[in-house]
């Protein structure tokens, strides 16, 4: 079966609603299915469970908690990241604060899912965010998925988790499509991912830009091995499997499409400064600082990572293979 | 219950200014009638979301006093674990979804529960109780369309005590709060929240009509706290209200309105229970063990996750 990632979710939900009479979902044309992870679940599970919302953000998704804090488990599309910002309030300040405050007497388990997070081309200054490191930074449960299956597995486990997670389903990744042989299934969060093992270099990268890392750690594989690992959940971090692979490359590159002061970039190169097996100075590929994307097509993808970066910063660390046939014992 | 409200705050008070309540309350004396009206009007499947007033509510519905004080002094006992303190009060096993520090933000909450029922087939109405200062909230409008539009089994209970804070509602409030309801098509009744009766009237009507598939309701009850926002004021001895506007709200104190229509001798002997309840509380409390310092980040997630502390080793 050819699965793409839009379809990974809409099967995810699909599923997760016929499994689950208490799972719902709430959002903005989501009857007729038009950012493609809800269609066609009108049809099939009723206005009752798929609930078109008028554009009240910050109502909906304190109604959703409400909902959540009762015995529901609703599921919220958010068709555009910068929505986030709208309703920080009702995730950061009421969901995520719910179960500590009322001493575990509450569970909030909210779902929400953003699909088309970070840039599409022209969509210009107030659509094209990537407001997952913020997310992390408040402790909710932040997951990033990369490939279709784990898009599936991950909102699975998403739905089904006790507590907020919010779902960045990356623009940039929507296109990716892969060949399901087994039967899709629920991926823990929590649990990284290698895409592809290495001994040289660890590339840690974030969502869309793991595909850009693996083109780029094939291109390059004569002169080093590169380590590719994609954190799927950025918070809860799955900080021993990169001890692990630290413990076998000892350096570190991060390729994250968010802007760069207290990022989840920042994060991983503190931590691994602090407590993780390094050899060379850790590196980070962000946007910038306080990025906000211009329109034109080449400015915007000037402050979005790119692979010849990615490149740049994997030769600094020198030549770590001797060219082909040379005997690496002289 | 409304000298137990009244008689809670007077002890919470004291517990203030002896410093065992640490960052203070916000009192509701002088508002009684309208948490202890509404309430009796509610059946025990109902749920209420409250404000960082929010004591008199949490007691109305049911809250036991002893867990209510244990909890504003901190201690394991509270009902909170000693986890939310006097503006997070919550017991969700009596409906009650929370105290909220946030003005505003119970409003949609109680949407929610009340869509929720509907959703689960249940027969439950929620009750969400806001200020006059929530009137100006946009996310409480929101909440209003949305509960008209699909006819909601949710109660809307305006307490407009006539200031957020200490800004006059006289100054922050264009049109009316029961003119915002009927503009989204909720019947909205306006009801003098210095008398109970005339609140459990009103609600219980209320209540009974968005039970029967009626669709929301909205009360906007008048009323007064005869105390200031929050303790801190009593050190800032500030001038928004007058003593002569202060001395005639508390001459229409409920509780001696509520006193005059039981039968003789009544009245003093829920007087005397309230005070061996209040008695029993206040020891059941300062005995509730501290929770201690390593159980900082527990209950922070459902799933028992325990995220990295903020230092090593």
């Amino acid at each position: 079966m050819r699965l793409s990632y839009t379809k990974a979710l809409n099967r995810a939900l699909t599923d997760a609603l016929a499994a689950d009479p208490a799972v719902c979902v709430f959002g903005e044309d989501i009857g007729a299915g038009m950012a493609g992870p809800t269609l066609n679940l009108l049809d099939r599970f009723g206005p009752g469970r798929i609930v078109d919302t008028p554009l009240s953000e910050q109502a909906f998704t304190s109604m959703a908690i409400g909902a959540a804090l009762t015995g529901r488990r609703p599921v919220i599309e958010f068709q555009i990241p910068s929505l986030l910002f709208l309703v920080f309030e009702q995730l950061v300040n009421q969901a995520h604060k719910f179960s500590l405050m009322t001493g575990g007497q509450a569970a909030v388990p909210l779902t929400c899912l953003v699909p088309g997070s970070g840039s599409r081309d022209g969509w210009a200054g107030q659509h094209s965010d990537h407001p997952y490191g913020l997310f992390a930074h408040a402790g909710v449960k932040t997951v990033v998925p990369a490939t279709p299956t784990d898009a599936y597995g991950l909102l699975r486990s998403a739905i089904a988790d006790p507590d907020p997670v919010v779902v960045f389903a990356p623009a940039a990744a929507l296109p990716v499509r892969e060949t399901v042989t087994w039967e899709l299934a629920p991926i823990p969060l929590g649990s990284a991912r290698i895409h592809r093992a290495g001994t040289d270099v660890t590339v840690v990268a974030v969502g869309h830009l793991v595909h850009d890392a693996l083109a780029v750690a094939e291109e390059l594989a004569p002169e080093l091995s590169v380590e590719v690992f994609d954190p799927r959940t950025l918070y809860p971090f799955d900080w021993a499997a990169l001890a692990a692979s630290l413990e076998r490359t000892g350096r570190l590159v991060v390729i994250d499409d968010s802007n760069r002061s207290c990022g989840i970039g920042a994060e991983v190169l503190a931590t691994a400064a602090e407590e993780m097996r390094l050899v060379a100075p850790p590196r980070r590929i962000t946007r910038p600082d306080g990025a906000v994307l211009p329109f034109a097509p080449a400015l915007d993808r000037a402050v979005q990572p790119h692979r010849d970066q990615l490149r740049a910063a994997l030769r600094a660390f020198g030549p770590l293979r001797p060219p082909h046939g040379e005997d690496p014992a002289r | 219950m409304l000298r137990l409200v009244r008689g809670f705050e007077e002890l919470a008070l004291g517990l203030v200014r002896s410093g065992e309540i640490t960052g203070g309350i916000h009192p509701y004396i002088g508002q009684e009638a309208v948490a202890v009206g509404v309430c009796a009007a509610l059946r025990p499947q109902d749920r209420i979301t409250s404000t960082h007033r929010g004591h008199g509510h949490v007691l109305a519905k049911g809250a036991d006093p002893a867990r209510l004080l244990a909890e504003l002094l901190g201690r394991t006992g509270g009902l909170n674990r000693g986890r939310g303190g006097s503006m997070h009060a919550a017991d969700f096993s009596l409906g009650i979804l929370g105290a909220n520090g946030m003005v505003g933000a119970g409003g949609a909450i109680a949407v929610g529960a009340a869509w929720s029922a509907r959703q689960a087939g249940e027969d439950r109405v929620a009750v969400a109780f806001f200020g006059d200062g929530a009137l100006n909230q946009g996310v409480l409008l929101e909440s209003l369309n949305l509960a008209a539009m699909w006819r909601l089994p949710v109660l809307f209970v305006c307490e407009n005590n006539g200031y957020a804070t200490t800004l006059p509602a006289a100054t922050a409030v264009a049109g009316s709060a029961t003119g915002r309801a009927a503009a989204f098509g909720i019947p909205a009744a306006e009801v003098d929240g210095m008398d109970t009766e005339a609140v459990r009237s009103a609600a219980a009507a209320a209540v009974e009509r968005a039970a029967a598939g009626g669709g929301p309701g909205f009360l906007e009850c008048r009323t007064y706290r005869f105390e200031g926002h929050h303790t801190m004021e009593r050190l800032m001895k500030l001038h928004y209200r007058t003593p002569e506007e202060v001395a005639d709200w508390r001459a229409l104190d409920p509780l001696p309105r509520a006193a005059a229509l039981l039968p003789p001798g009544l009245a003093a002997e829920l007087d005397a229970s309230v005070e061996q309840q209040l008695g029993a509380a206040r020891e059941f409390a300062l005995a509730s063990e501290h929770p201690s310092p390593e159980r900082a980040l527990e209950h922070l997630y459902a799933d028992g996750l325990r995220p990295r502390a903020g230092h090593r080793g």
